[in-house]
């Protein structure tokens, strides 16, 4: 497991992920204004901000499902700016999305199997027989094991309550041995038990990764992140650890009124 | 000089002309496609048949009623807009929920519909319609006779398309439209009733698609046949231009209008094809279409 | 219902093929068969793809040309004509799918439309083809010494093509390269964030669904012994997908039961009402988009499920 003290005591640690002066503009319209994001490998790394804010242009922007206006994006020191998606998600770096992102209608197990079957190298095979792909159900298996979906796994995906849909989507990611995790709200609209159970399940998995997740709950936030990065207005507002941002009296001006409250509360 | 490549001056001024006549009608068509795809967010395959029922109408008009063609030019678009209205309220409000594919479908159907009707009630031939007596004739500009029926239709169509193109982006009903179709629900809480927007949207771009029709009836045969390979030519244009602009809408079809009538100068054979070619051509270097919107 | 109770239902299926020549016209079936063929391809694409083409028809009329032409100016063996017209198919596929794929949803059924309506010109404009009249007298040819003139003997032909073909199908659908087909229309984002290459997958379906819609443009080309434009033209696009619709688009069997219904409806009503045809083509559209959007065989399979008790998506 990280240790946090460690992380955060080491804040020269090589950087997994790099944007230079990553600028997005929708026809006149800034979302994205400048951001130079570092984040460092072995880290759970928040991106927060008000609605609004520009987190998941800024995602979009890292993942490549949007093309960044200006700036350069530098994942594990290699250039990233101008490659295509899928790309992306096969050099290390996997996303999910603020709207649960599975299989609806297809097995919790096949919704595993679609990212570990990639790698078999027979996904352009329509003569194969869909029994080949078989040899993936124990590790298929393995890995629902490690959110605790193993039970559910004959399951359609769409009958699944929403925190274990979720659940499933981080085994889905994990499917690909992502070196960084990209997660999307992975607590949002989720109840307490919910929020526990994918918070611990976050930090298990965060063991030799890197986590980059944008998230509001700021239980959350301050309970297992070791950096974060406060965005307002498409631009950096603060960075830091969660003791140096909650006290910024800039943070807390952009976040007047209730989520203040929360921020102050959490403290 | 009095010839261009070898082709005689006046037969090239006089397929720019048709060339921006066509263009005209595929502006018009096009613009009303766009309208109603920004709201509805459903292409609406019947706007070739609404285009044909236009100039059908008029035919009508014009020989059992009595009815000549000025005041066919306003009767008929708010004739064929009722019927948008009946199409709407009747069919498309039911599917708005569904993925945009099953509108293309719903309104292919009611293309069917439409074209088979009136190709069972009045038969396939073509019928005449006269060109209004004040439009008749031609200016002599020296070089080459200029059809007035010809310049009415571009002057025409040009007007009613600005007219949309500036209610739309200027004024305040246009806000409301296009708020209406980037948030329903934050419109509808303003105290605008999208579904009656929704409908009159429907409604005016099919009244569009019917004036198109009226302004054609006297450049050619009236048929319930003359509108079956429009719409997919139209569509070709949808495609070059995108849906995202109505100004290029607008652009978009005058061009292809004018290309159109330039090949039949040139190289006659590639007439009704050049709008596909140029339209994989477009794909090819400009996916997204000339004025497409940045995904 | 599991492998083996299908499997049963698939050699039962193929017994009463066989057999149907002593009860019904074989000259229908084999209609039917093309049809159900065309639509079966084109369902790989729509139903289990998630893509709407709307210009399937340019595959099986450039095929149905191709293998005519084949057959009429070169002489080539019949089977030789139909394996021609397959590949056609697939090339033509390529070329289509590359230039449609770039633009998605609604955009890339009108790509597929106005693709399909330069086909049809060119078909119309080019000199071998016969313009307006088309291609005429096709000869059947033989197989093995056999004479596929006769009616029965180019039934069992087709009959074995059809087979094979299905089950090609299904095999695809299972296949490692249908399950990832599956997730990309289920949710392409999520599929492009795990790493596929999503427009190859959707190209390399579009190649498979129009060679077999070429194979079914071929093979309606032997058996009526011409091509016409009508083959090619947008009407037959929208044909296709009212049989796929009406069938149960996504489902195994539905493109077979659609175009059997279609097919029948036209042979039947055809020479009757004249262009009401048309209308009534209209209304079942209508009527499919409105109230019965799982088509005949979901509705057969929802009420399966619904009379063991289960729940049906």
């Amino acid at each position: 497991m990280t240790d946090k003290t460690v992380a955060t005591a080491r804040p020269e640690a090589e950087p997994i992920l790099e944007t230079h002066g990553l600028v997005k503009e929708f026809r006149g319209f800034v979302a994205v204004d400048g951001v130079d994001l570092k984040i460092r490998r072995g880290h759970i790394h928040a991106l927060i901000g008000p609605n609004g804010a520009g987190k998941t242009t800024c995602f979009n922007l890292l993942t490549k499902f949007l093309q960044p206006t200006r700036g350069t994006i530098r994942f594990k020191g290699r250039d990233i700016t101008g490659e295509a998606p899928q790309r992306i998600a096969r050099t290390g770096m996997v996303r999910s999305f603020q709207i649960s992102a599975v299989f609806p209608h297809m097995t919790v197990l096949e919704n595993v199997k679609v990212a570990l079957q990639r790698k078999l190298g027979t996904t352009f095979h329509f003569w194969e027989s869909g029994a080949s792909l078989r040899r993936l159900d124990e590790q298929a298996m393995a890995l629902l094991a490690s959110v605790g979906l193993e039970r559910y796994a004959d399951m359609v995906t769409v009958e699944m309550p929403y925190g274990r849909k979720r659940a499933l989507e981080i085994a889905t990611t994990l499917a690909l041995e992502p070196e960084l995790m990209l997660l999307d709200e992975p607590t949002q609209g989720m109840g307490h038990e919910d929020v526990e159970l994918v918070m611990q399940l976050i930090k298990k998995v965060s063991v030799n990764r890197t986590i980059l997740m944008v998230e509001h709950n700021m239980k959350v936030v301050s309970g297992i992140c070791d950096a974060i990065t406060v965005l307002a207005r498409g631009a950096i507002l603060a960075e830091g650890d969660y003791d140096a941002v909650s006290s910024n009296p800039l943070v807390i001006e952009a976040y007047m009124g209730s989520e203040a409250a929360q921020l102050a509360g959490a403290h | 000089m009095n010839e261009i490549f070898g082709i005689p001056l006046p037969a090239l001024l006089g397929q720019l002309m048709l060339g921006l006549v066509n263009g005209s009608f595929y502006a018009l068509l096009s613009l009303g496609l766009a309208v109603i795809f920004g709201m509805l967010h459903i292409i609406n395959f019947a706007h070739g048949a609404l285009y044909m029922m236009g100039a059908m109408f008029s035919w009508l008009a014009m020989v059992y009623l009595g009815i000549g063609y000025w005041r066919s030019l306003l009767l008929v678009p708010l004739f064929v807009g009722a019927i948008g209205i009946v199409i709407e309220r009747f069919l498309l409000q039911w599917i708005y929920k569904l993925d945009p594919l099953y509108g293309l479908l719903l309104t292919f159907g009611v293309a069917l519909i439409i074209g088979g009707g009136f190709r069972y009630v009045f038969g396939s031939s073509g019928q005449p319609y006269s060109i209004p007596p004040e439009l008749g004739g031609a200016v002599d500009l020296g070089f080459m006779f200029l059809p007035k029926y010809r310049m009415w239709v571009i002057v025409a169509s040009l007007t009613i398309c600005f007219a949309t193109w500036f209610m739309i982006e200027k004024t305040r009903l246009g806000a409301y439209l296009r708020a209406g179709t980037e948030n329903p629900g934050l419109t509808q809480a303003f105290g605008i009733n999208v579904p009656v927007m929704v409908m009159l949207t429907y409604a005016f771009g099919t009244a569009l698609a019917a004036f198109a029709g009226v302004l054609a009836a006297p450049t050619t045969q009236v048929s319930p046949l003359m509108s079956s390979n429009m719409i997919i030519t139209v569509f070709a244009v949808v495609v070059i231009g995108g849906m995202g602009s109505i100004m290029g809408s607008i652009i978009t079809g005058l061009g292809l209008g004018v290309i159109e009538g330039l090949t039949k100068v040139f190289y006659a054979q590639a007439s009704s094809t050049v709008v596909f070619i140029v339209m994989v051509i477009v794909l090819m270097v400009r996916p997204a279409g000339l004025f497409g919107k940045e995904k | 219902m599991n492998a083996r109770k299908s499997s049963i239902a698939y050699v039962i299926g193929f017994a009463l093929l066989l057999a149907a020549p002593a009860a019904i016209y074989p000259v229908l079936i084999m209609k039917v068969l093309c049809f159900a063929l065309f639509a079966c391809a084109f369902n790989l694409l729509l139903g289990y793809t998630g893509l709407l083409s709307f210009g399937h028809a340019m595959f099986l009329g450039g095929s149905a040309y191709l293998t005519g032409h084949a057959l009429t100016a070169w002489e080539l063996p019949t089977l030789a004509g139909l394996a021609l017209g397959t590949l056609g198919g697939a090339v033509l596929g390529a070329l289509v799918g590359m230039l449609a794929i770039r633009r998605q949803g609604i955009y890339f059924a009108m790509v597929t439309l106005a693709l399909a309506q330069l086909m049809y010109f060119v078909l119309l404009q080019s000199s071998f083809s016969g313009g307006e009249n088309g291609l005429q007298g096709v000869p059947r040819g033989s197989l093995f010494g056999l004479d596929l003139a006769n009616d029965y003997i180019l039934y069992y032909l087709i009959v074995v093509l059809f087979s094979l073909t299905f089950w090609l199908i299904q095999r695809t659908i299972q296949s490692p390269f249908g399950q990832t087909l599956k997730a990309i229309r289920e949710n392409e984002p999520r599929a492009i964030s795990l790493g596929y290459d999503v427009d190859r997958y959707k190209l390399l379906a579009f190649v498979l669904s129009a060679g077999l819609a070429g194979l079914a443009g071929s093979m309606k080309t032997v058996l009526f012994g011409f091509a016409t434009l009508t083959d090619a033209h947008w009407n037959t696009s929208g044909e296709v997908v009212l049989m796929t619709l009406l069938g149960g688009m996504g489902t195994v069997l539905g493109p077979i039961a659609g175009a059997t219904v279609i097919v029948s409806l036209h042979s039947e009503l055809a020479d009757k009402v004249g262009s009401l045809v048309t209308v009534i083509t209209g209304f079942l559209f209508v009527f499919c988009v409105l109230v019965f959007r799982r088509g005949i065989v979901g509705e057969g399979i929802a009420l399966y499920h619904r009379m063991i008790g289960e729940k049906y998506r």
